[in-house]
């Protein structure tokens, strides 16, 4: 087993190819290998692709890939062959990445913890008995396991953030239309946002360059491609205000949580940064206006569900998706409208303008992805409402467009935790770099779980 | 038996012309095309497939609503229709409802007396075809070749009083869409689709009624006509003998000569409209909105009244001039050159008309101008040898003569016809109609 190969990040990876250390048939073995061992432990995979000769990415199930099996997590799509490629698929191709798998997730993206898949739960390779977050759960555990060399996720309400924090990796959510979504199954369209799960923050920039800008077939995607500054990255983080919100720190927070996050805190005042309190009023109505906006554009898109072109009866939807469909219908019926979506919608104009007002004061906002480390399976599973509410400091986001990105911080109870870094709209940029300094004056990065091998 | 007031509103979808699809890169172009060859990912409501917009769609929605005399809304947006359908792929339409693209626009139109009126028009709106449906054998088959191609939806306040108003907005909005080039408008093809609402109330009551009958699915003028006159009669009919009309959706047998229903709306649809969460909002600048509106070509109804006052032709002429834009231009390209030979736009009108040539290339205009320029040569122009052509005639038809003075005008056409054959043809057919009215009175 070559763990010297598969446990290098895409930067080493690259320059290692490069270098000639190692050829992409000898990394794609090491990697498929590795899937073989123990892919039968993590589940994190739908379906691996034995003939790989690229860079190894694992695609999130629900991003389609031409003449590749895409399901999204669902039985309805047990038999869904797509005739196209997502535009961020072709655009990882073009840059010489090939798909080594098709991850695991919560059926179409809905859930927190992967254990809504009709593939089986993914187990957290930190402890196989939790939950390795949700809905990205396949992309988090291939990437923390090191089944591949990154992972292209999706996050509609903290879907690529939460489970990167609960399986010690790097995830960035980048700003709505930042990334065309051409290609991924709508759940939320207002937003869902593709972005990567990487090993370290420096992976994540160079994905984000490859797959942002426009295409052409996506009206919400902006021209412009994040291109990283030609900035030689400097080692402290002196002059930068960042902004800690005093509502992601209440009640429901875990106090070994909030002990990592407040160190981490601790670790980029050390490294320059001043710290401001501050404060999203809003904060606490994010998660009923996210439920009602999600749910209404859930049962809009999911209609197309009809079993006449693709996949098979409405009745294999899995009890989560059918919840949100009812929910959404209901929310957007006459009379019901004004009292849910359009209040909803209110809702999220002003924790919009909580973040404008905040980023007055401050470059970034810092605090906890998940209240708390990943939980046991089978928990949570009957209890939806607590499932929701440990979206709680991840879905501001996606309400407000803005990007996020969750850094490895440190642990308790002996599982992974994510500082997340909030950032400007269209301001990449800025919490990317916070991040890789944090990354390089810290050892989190290189931490891996013991998988016995 | 009561008075009663026919009350009308009419929606008109017309099919764009644009290179493709609304939202996708298929062609529009799918008359006669094989089932599911224009299609794609978007069309089709694939996974994963979004729609992006066509902005040539959206600019010819303005042209339509500004030759309409509507306001572009500054900020306008598409919103999702929610319903199950086989023919609808994504399980919605994306189409406009609370923020029309364009709005509070009017037309005149001509009534049955002849007298002009305003219609008003309460939108013209951006929205997709759905599929096609065709049901055989017991089995029902999709074809996806219309599936997003690019419709506008015009829609009126009810304000037409009777059938004379609607056919002659339905033909003005036909003309108006051949001209601006946005579409065929053909009604067979059903590039261009009418629905009337109608009603009847008590003359003098102000109030809407309290149930409309929409008709739908009639695919000519003048099929239209005939089912909202039949309508009239029957609602009419209905409300003496003390019945209560409903609210439902009616098509025309025109074997039967009448209206039957299709649906019984026991209540109103719940379409669970939304913003369309794909698509951003349009914004248009009033300096935008200015360019476009002076960039707009001659109107048909700009251009008739320019004929009558440029040229001194009749109004019956110039509306034949007028019906199309290219015959339009090529006449005004034919008094420009017969100007050289001393022909007058009348004489070009009256020989295009009389002789009923199709203007539709160049080469017309030599031929005409030639065959004018000939005949010209023997012409009588004497004003007393075409009095005495006249009165002779006069006298040879006198069963005409006196029908005409009786009130049946048609039978002018008689002694006009005479005249021409004594004289043969030589003469200027409008010239000996006001001469035969002078000496007729």
């Amino acid at each position: 087993m070559n763990n010297d190969i598969t446990n290098l990040s895409l930067i080493e990876t690259l320059k290692s190819l490069e270098e000639k250390k190692f050829s992409k048939e000898e990394l794609n073995k090491a990697y498929l290998e590795r899937i073989k061992e123990l892919n039968p432990k993590l589940n994190a995979y739908i379906k691996v692709i034995d003939e790989a000769s690229e860079v190894p990415v694992a695609i999130k199930d629900i991003i389609c890939t031409q003449n590749i099996e895409t399901t999204a997590g669902s039985k309805i799509l047990s038999n869904f062959l797509p005739q196209y490629n997502a535009t961020v698929v072709d655009k990882l191709v073009s840059k010489g990445m090939g798909i080594i798998g098709k991850a695991n997730m919560d059926e179409f993206a809905m859930g927190s913890s992967g254990e809504n898949s009709a593939y089986g739960v993914t187990n957290n390779p930190w402890d196989l008995n939790k939950v390795p977050g949700g809905s990205s759960s396949g992309s988090a555990a291939a990437v923390a396991a090191d089944l591949c060399v990154f992972a292209l996720a999706t996050d509609t309400g903290g879907s690529i953030r939460q489970p990167a924090s609960l399986c010690g990796v790097v995830g960035l959510k980048p700003s709505y239309g930042r990334v065309s979504r051409y290609g991924a199954m709508a759940m939320a369209s207002s937003l869902d946002q593709i972005g990567p799960i990487t090993k370290t923050v420096a992976d994540a920039r160079k994905v984000l360059e490859w797959i942002s800008g426009p295409d052409g077939f996506d009206s919400n995607c902006i021209e412009d491609g994040f291109k990283s500054k030609d900035l030689k990255l400097k080692n402290d983080l002196n002059g930068l205000k960042v902004g800690v919100p005093k509502e992601y720190f209440g009640k429901g927070l875990d106090s070994g949580v909030e002990k990592v996050i407040k160190e981490a805190i601790s670790k980029l005042e050390e490294l320059g940064a001043e710290i401001i309190e501050i404060s999203l009023p809003h904060t606490e109505y994010a998660v009923a206006a996210y439920y009602v906006l999600m749910a209404s554009e859930v049962s809009s898109n999911f209609a197309r569900f009809d079993g006449i072109r693709f996949g098979t009866k409405r009745e294999d939807f899995g009890e989560e998706v059918k919840r949100r469909i009812m929910l959404g219908t209901f929310a957007l019926s006459t009379g019901y409208y004004d009292d849910y979506f359009a209040k909803a919608a209110k809702v999220r104009n002003l924790i919009k303008l909580d973040f404008e007002k905040a980023y007055d004061e401050c470059d970034v906002i810092v605090g906890p992805v998940s209240p708390t480390v990943a939980w046991n399976i089978g928990e949570k599973i009957n209890d939806p409402l607590t499932m929701y509410l440990s979206d709680i400091y991840t879905i501001p986001a996606n309400l407000a467009g803005i990007p996020g990105l969750s850094v490895p911080c440190g642990f308790s109870e002996g599982l992974p935790v994510g500082l997340q870094i909030l950032g400007k709209y269209m301001d990449e940029e800025t919490i990317l770099n916070v991040g890789e300094v944090y990354e390089q004056n810290t050892e989190w990065h290189n931490k891996k779980p013991d998988l016995g091998i | 038996m009561n008075k009663y007031e026919t009350v009308i509103g009419l929606e008109v979808h017309v099919e764009l012309n644009t290179k493709s699809k609304m939202f996708c890169r298929c062609s529009v172009d799918y008359f006669g095309a094989k089932p599911n060859t224009h299609t794609c990912p978007v069309c089709l409501g694939l996974p994963g497939a979004l729609p992006y917009i066509n902005k040539q769609a959206i600019e010819d929605c303005m042209e339509i609503g500004l030759a309409l005399n509507c306001e572009i809304s500054n900020l306008s947006r598409f919103e999702r229709k929610n319903y199950f359908y086989p023919d609808l792929a994504k399980g919605y339409q994306i189409s406009q409802y609370r923020w029309p693209l364009c709005i509070n626009g009017w037309l005149e139109v001509e009534n049955e007396k002849g007298e002009k009126v305003v219609i008003r028009i309460n939108r013209a709106h951006q929205e997709e075809d759905t599929g096609k449906l065709t049901h055989s054998n017991g089995e029902t088959l999709i074809d996806y070749n219309r599936s997003s191609v690019p419709l506008v939806e015009v829609v009126t306040e009810p304000d037409f009083r009777d059938t004379a108003e609607v056919r002659d907005y339905a033909k003005k909005l036909q003309q108006l869409f051949r001209y601006l080039g946005v579409s065929n408008a053909d009604m067979e093809r059903g590039d261009m689709r009418l629905e009337a609402n109608v009603s009847v109330r008590l003359e003098g009551t102000k109030e809407l009624p309290s149930y409309r009958v929409e008709l739908k699915n009639i695919n000519s003028f003048r099929f239209m006509v005939a089912a909202i006159e039949y309508e009239v009669k029957r609602q009419i009919e209905a409300l003496e003998k003390g019945e209560k009309l409903v609210q439902e959706t009616r098509g025309w047998d025109e074997n039967k000569k009448q209206t039957f229903v299709q649906r019984v709306k026991e209540e109103a649809n719940d379409y669970r409209y939304f913003p369309d969460p794909d698509l951003p909002v349009l914004e248009f600048t009033s300096a935008e909105v200015g360019q476009m509106k002076n960039d707009l070509p001659e109107l048909p109804w700009e251009k008739l009244e320019r004929f009558v006052e440029d040229y001194e032709i009749s109004l019956n002429n110039a509306k034949i001039l007028t019906e199309e834009r290219i015959s339009a231009d090529l006449f005004e390209e034919a008094i420009k050159q017969g100007l050289e030979k001393q022909i007058k736009p009348q004489q070009i009108a009256n020989f295009i008309v009389n002789q009923k040539i199709k203007l539709d290339s160049e080469e017309d205009i030599a031929s005409i101008l030639e065959s004018i320029a000939n005949k010209k040569v023997d012409m009588i122009e004497d004003e007393s040898e075409l009095i005495r052509l006249v009165q002779e005639a006069i006298t040879e038809n006198k069963d005409s003569a006196d029908a005409y003075k009786s009130g049946k005008l048609g039978a002018l056409n008689v002694i006009l016809g005479s005249v021409m054959k004594k004289s043969n043809g030589k003469v200027n057919a409008d010239k000996i109609r006001q001469l035969l009215e002078d000496n007729l009175k």
